[in-house]
């Protein structure tokens, strides 16, 4: 049997009148890469708020690693990685400042500091570096490292807000091996992205219109019910009729 | 005639001279949509920086209109539209008080240039009370349109208009964008999506404050070297690990549902691939031939 470990039912936060996610309901397997996708304003980033334990739901329920996002929100923040484009690392530390400061903070003792410390660097091709400010990388260092980061704590869970950003189209692409990577090892993977050729790197992937989810499948199983030639046409037919302009 | 000429632009920052912008030459047409394409980092907000006389280079010459960028700086200002990256307009001011604010600064009036955005500005109309801090995202890049058009300028400069929007509403920008080409207003614009480069006449594929390509997205891509063929099997993960494998392929990566295969003028054949595939375990191949993409092109001159 499947074991998974994203539940949510009936997930819904409103904001005074404005219900910002309706009634969303999905599960995601162990080990899983899943897309979770939308046009700007049909609430990804009230959604992964609460599946991050970071904002409470109006009603409805949910489980992150097995985890009750109401009543176990610190057990779910230890449990799980979190990268955004937009904040992830400290740009007036280190890489190793960075490093030892979020394993820190996720509760990794000296040792399992020392031996990961060293492994990520290596891994990185990043040993040179090791002393420079984090300001002072490439953008695409940057987001592989935050990478690194956020699942050097072997979290169950790993969420990635926009990952890409910006980058390259070959650091894009050795982003997502290190996705692969992770998700091999076991870690599931809960990833947006604007980028619709990320979207068919998904095992399966959600589409957020207006508050729900209003398709969720395989990228191939998508493509079929929608008959349409790539994912940009599938989202393009489930967006365009948006009625909310974020 | 040239709306847009640099020549040999370069540009350092700080202390420790960091490259920012490094020997960059283009000239744009009146009437062209040219794009800057390329990642954080490339250089193409310095470019436009200098562009829009807010910047000194460190050498190199531009003009704009005809203008120097040094010596005309205030006349080429009056001609100009630009929207930055970063939301620039006053976000205590309401739609049309930002709009009328803009209007005012370059001596003319909302009425005046009003058929120039109108399409733009009926979209966001029903909110012109609003505060511009208040609105979102989508509107606010609207409202800054707007803004950079009211005094009808000669080139407009957009940079990175689409970054972190939407494919919906990227497709409606580019739509936009080509009503106002149809008016004779010279647009440069910058984005970091490969996908949109098709959407300019020309561009300009930049790395690292380099220009590693600069033509029509169509000669860009006919003069791609090599011979590309996408693959899919059930497993991509297996498929990638498979093609990586073998160092007579030039080079594979993902792309979208399948993988390209990069393979080189001569040599290694598509069969010799597919058979090595077999042999390595990987079934159920779809193999074809693929249409070469900007993205690819990108990718072959980062390997270069």
């Amino acid at each position: 049997m499947a074991e998974y470990v994203i539940k949510a039912e009936k997930l819904t936060k409103k904001f005074g009148d404005f219900i910002a996610a309706n009634a969303i309901t999905f599960e995601v397997e162990k080990g899983e890469v899943f897309g979770f996708l939308g046009a700007n304003g049909a609430g990804k980033t009230t959604a992964m708020r609460m599946l991050c334990g970071l904002s409470k739901p109006t009603s409805g329920k949910a489980t992150i690693a097995g985890f009750d996002i109401y009543r176990q929100t610190e057990q779910i923040k230890k449990n799980i990685g979190y990268m955004s484009q937009k904040f992830s690392l400290y740009e007036d530390l280190t890489v190793l400042e960075n490093i030892r400061f979020f394993g820190g903070i996720y509760g990794l003792d000296n040792q399992q500091l020392k031996s990961k410390t060293g492994q990520l660097l290596h891994e990185l091709g990043l040993e040179q570096e090791a002393k420079k400010l984090v300001s002072e990388i490439p953008l695409g260092w940057k987001q592989k490292l935050s990478f690194s980061v956020a699942v050097l704590h072997s979290p169950a869970i790993v969420f990635l807000d926009e990952p890409t950003g910006g980058v390259d189209p070959v650091t894009r692409r050795q982003f997502w091996d290190m996705i692969y990577d992770a998700a091999h090892r076991g870690v599931t993977v809960f990833v947006t992205t604007h980028y619709m050729d990320e979207a068919e790197y998904c095992n399966r992937i959600s589409i957020m219109v207006d508050g729900k989810i209003e398709a969720l499948d395989t990228p191939s199983g998508l493509k079929e019910r929608f008959n349409a030639p790539s994912i940009d046409e599938v989202f393009y037919q489930l967006a365009r009729g948006a009625k909310r302009v974020e | 005639m040239e709306s847009v000429n640099a020549e040999s632009l370069r540009k350092t920052y700080g202390r420790e001279k960091l490259l920012a912008v490094d020997d960059v030459s283009f000239s744009v047409s009146k009437g062209e949509i040219f794009g800057l394409i390329g990642p954080d980092g490339a250089g193409k907000t310095s470019v436009f920086r200098i562009l829009t006389t807010l910047l000194l280079p460190d050498s190199g010459t531009a003009t704009v209109d005809g203008l120097d960028i040094i010596k005309d700086y205030e006349r080429i200002r009056k001609r100009i539209g630009y929207m930055p990256g970063r939301f620039s307009l006053y976000t205590d001011l309401s739609v049309e008080e930002n709009l009328d604010f803009f209007a005012t600064v370059f001596g003319t009036t909302v009425e005046e240039n009003y058929d120039l955005i109108r399409d733009i500005y009926i979209q966001i109309e029903p909110f012109k009370k609003r505060r511009a801090g208040k609105l979102s995202g989508g509107m606010k890049q609207k409202l800054a349109l707007c803004c950079a058009l009211i005094h009808k300028p000669e080139v407009l400069f957009l940079d990175e208009p689409t970054t972190g929007v939407d494919p919906v509403s990227r497709k409606e920008f580019w739509e936009m964008l080509k009503r106002l080409k149809m008016q004779g207003i010279t647009i440069l614009v910058s984005t970091p999506y490969m996908d949109e480069a098709t959407l300019c006449d020309r561009i300009a594929l930049m790395q690292r404050g380099h220009i590693l390509s600069i033509d029509t997205p169509q000669r860009i891509i006919n003069a791609f070297p090599d011979h590309l063929f996408a693959v899919k099997t059930g497993d991509m993960y297996g498929l990638l690990r498979a093609l990586q494998s073998n160092k007579n392929i030039t080079d594979s990566y993902a792309f979208g549902e399948y993988a390209h295969v990069v393979l080189p003028p001569s040599g290694i054949s598509p069969e010799d691939v597919q058979a090595y595939l077999q042999q390595q375990g990987v079934a159920g191949i779809e193999w074809r031939k693929a249409d070469v993409t900007i993205e690819d092109c990108f990718i072959k001159l980062l390997k270069v």
